[in-house]
């Protein structure tokens, strides 16, 4: 990644009458990419990709793309461009025209439209369909089609707004490979907004993680899941369990949470300092905790309790075990063996444990 | 196929013969030898012939014809800028008066619309012909087609218009490119219902027209007045003749338009 931001958000608020979409937000975006915007319906990330495209201005704040303000510009003078959820397939033009559009507008000359839509449709395979109107190629080829014409005139960024939305589940995993194919075989930047917390980790190499119109984290896929600074971040992002206590340190950033009165408190390192007596969350992943049958020798944190329920999930499982306490903790275990040999049942007393180092401490 | 109740074919009996009987009396008579309508005296075709020979009636329809394409064309066009905006710039001040306002001459008495025309061409003192009669007609049919496109654009994707600027149109260049084509099928018929209204319109030509601008509604219409003449008949049965096989086309080609896109939208399926 080079250490240049293409994209700047200064300060930037966008309101719609009362409600406020964007709220006082700076972020960088750096060339090279393939940079992901993820939250819930409603949390102002199209919002934010109709500013980059130039389809909304901010009513406060700027917008710099390679280091010019591009709020007055209006869209069709921007080096960006944008393939739209409903792929947008001009459904009177062949796929060839559609992909050769934005360059006829350019005043590209003749030769060079031929072969810059030659190069695209290899690009996207799509070699076969040139003549076929949209409405005559299935769902995952207009995917690709949108995608053509998007990348046809070399933006410096290209926008992708729920891109894989429409396809089923099996095409989409394909296709988030293509994607990440394509974003490095041309070296656009690319921008995806997206509500799919899968599709984000895995396509983008930095996640932007949204709520009500702010971003609460800005880190690479793993840090965001193994990292999250916020209970908000590490509750929208896959599955956890949160513990809330009283924190008390312990030294070398070492702290003890005091969870329930009467239990063990619980032990977390954290590199980040907490006041004596401060309300935390312990966030810890289902898959880092540990099941067993008997009490684990050397375990930092270990509880005890029965299993309430078990999700299966085929490759995996997750216990549902209830404490004593009445907290429910769930665990999560790869199925390396067949499922009637499963070791733990509904009903039956097992021993939950983690490590120190296993799940994140978080001030409310 | 499932079997009728003996209800059923009545009613349909009853109700198709109250739609086509007049219909179909008027173009049996007009093949009747005897100058009298009522009288059948046997099989001819003499009246097309001296309809043929009738100068002032065929005077009569290319004015008329004149007319509904001129007043047609406007009409779509004003009718079609209208209903863009009223559609696409959402919401502006008096924005529901405008809206309300383009609809208004859709419920307005004929007589009303065609004597407040008058009372304007008099007092701009504009002579009265085929120019009022083409103005009066925009007027009234812009309504029409402004309502036929609305409903069609408010059914379009904004975002295949937001793709047009996005990959470099100007405003413009994307309602040329992007948006009338596919909108066309509304517009065309549009212009079709504005040209059907002009053609048949009496009530508010007569109150526009001129001396030298006999539209042939009018002119059917006095002719009647001096009793119906088996020519009239006639000319009817064309009239009549034209519309179907226009109404039957239009019905053909887009039924068949339908039929192949949905064979290649099953072919993408297969190939897919």
């Amino acid at each position: 990644m080079a250490e240049k931001p293409l994209i700047q958000f200064r300060n930037v608020t966008k309101r719609f009458g009362d409600f406020t979409a964007i709220d006082n937000l700076t972020i960088d975006i750096f060339e090279r990419e393939f940079f992901a915007l993820l939250g819930p319906s409603g949390c102002g990330k199209t919002t934010m990709m109709r500013m980059l495209a130039g389809f909304e201005t901010p009513t406060e704040g700027e917008i710099f793309l390679a280091g010019q303000d591009i709020v007055p510009v209006p869209p069709n003078q921007r080096a960006v461009n944008m393939m739209f959820q409903s792929y947008a397939l001009f459904p009177h033009l062949s796929v060839w025209e559609n992909i050769a559009f934005g360059l006829k507008r350019e005043g590209m000359p003749k030769p060079e439209i031929n072969a810059r839509v030659e190069e695209m449709l290899r690009l996207t395979r799509l070699e076969k369909f040139a003549r076929r109107r949209p409405h005559q190629i299935s769902g995952g080829q207009r995917q690709r089609v949108a995608l053509a014409r998007s990348l046809a005139k070399a933006p410096k960024l290209l926008l992708l707004d729920e891109p894989l939305g429409a396809l089923d589940r099996k095409l989409r995993e394909e296709t988030q490979f293509e994607l990440m194919d394509i974003q490095e075989k041309t070296g656009t930047t690319f921008v995806i907004v997206t509500h799919d917390q899968e599709e984000a980790m895995t396509v983008a190499s930095r996640v932007a993680v949204m709520d009500n119109g702010q971003v609460m984290q800005v880190a690479t896929p793993a840090d965001i899941y193994e990292a999250p600074n916020s209970v908000y971040v590490a509750d929208f992002i896959g599955d956890v369990n949160l513990i809330e206590g009283k924190v008390s340190a312990t030294g070398d950033g070492t702290f003890a949470l005091h969870w329930r009165d009467g239990a063990e408190p619980l032990r977390v390192k954290s590199p980040t300092g907490f006041a004596e007596g401060q309300t935390a969350h312990l966030a810890i992943r289902p898959e880092k905790v540990t099941i067993s049958a008997e009490r684990p020798a050397e375990a930092a944190n270990a509880v005890q309790g029965k299993v309430l329920d078990i999700a299966y999930l085929g490759n995996l499982s997750t216990y549902h075990v209830e404490l004593p306490t009445g907290d429910i903790i769930k665990a999560q275990t790869a199925n390396t063996r067949r499922i009637s040999r499963r070791d733990y049942t509904w009903e039956d007393t097992v021993w939950l444990s983690w490590t120190a180092t296993g799940g994140v401490l978080l001030a409310n | 196929m499932k079997r009728l109740s003996v209800f059923n074919v009545v009613s349909l009996t009853f109700g198709f013969a109250f739609l086509y009987v007049p219909m179909l009396i008027l173009i049996l008579f007009s093949f009747n030898e005897s100058k009298l309508v009522t009288v059948w005296a046997g099989f001819s075709t003499k009246w097309y012939g001296e309809l043929m020979q009738n100068e002032a009636m065929l005077q009569a329809a290319w004015v008329t014809v004149k007319v509904a394409v001129f007043s047609s064309t406007i009409a779509t066009v004003l009718g079609t800028m209208a209903a863009y905006v009223l559609v696409r710039s959402g919401r502006f001040l008096g924005r529901t008066l405008f809206s309300g306002m383009i609809y208004a001459p859709l419920v307005m008495p004929e007589v009303i619309t065609g004597l407040s025309l008058l009372l304007l061409f008099i007092g701009i003192g504009l002579d009265r012909g085929v120019l009022t009669i083409v103005l009066a007609h925009t007027t009234f049919s812009m309504c029409y087609v402004s309502v036929v496109v609305s409903s069609r654009l408010a059914t379009f994707d904004r975002s295949l218009e937001e793709a047009a600027l996005d990959l470099g149109c100007s405003a413009a260049e994307a309602f040329r490119l992007v948006t009338l084509p596919i909108i066309a099928p509304a517009v065309v018929s549009g212009w079709l219902l504005a040209f059907t209204l002009s053609l048949d319109d009496l009530v508010i030509a007569s109150f526009t027209t001129g001396p030298a601008a006999t539209t042939l509604p009018i002119k059917i219409f006095s002719a009647v007045r001096l009793g119906v003449s088996p020519e009239i008949n006639a000319l009817s049965t064309l009239m009549i003749t034209i519309v179907t096989v226009g109404v039957i086309a239009a019905s053909l080609v887009s039924k068949r338009a339908l039929v192949k896109q949905r064979q290649e939208e099953q072919e993408a399926v297969r190939t897919s």
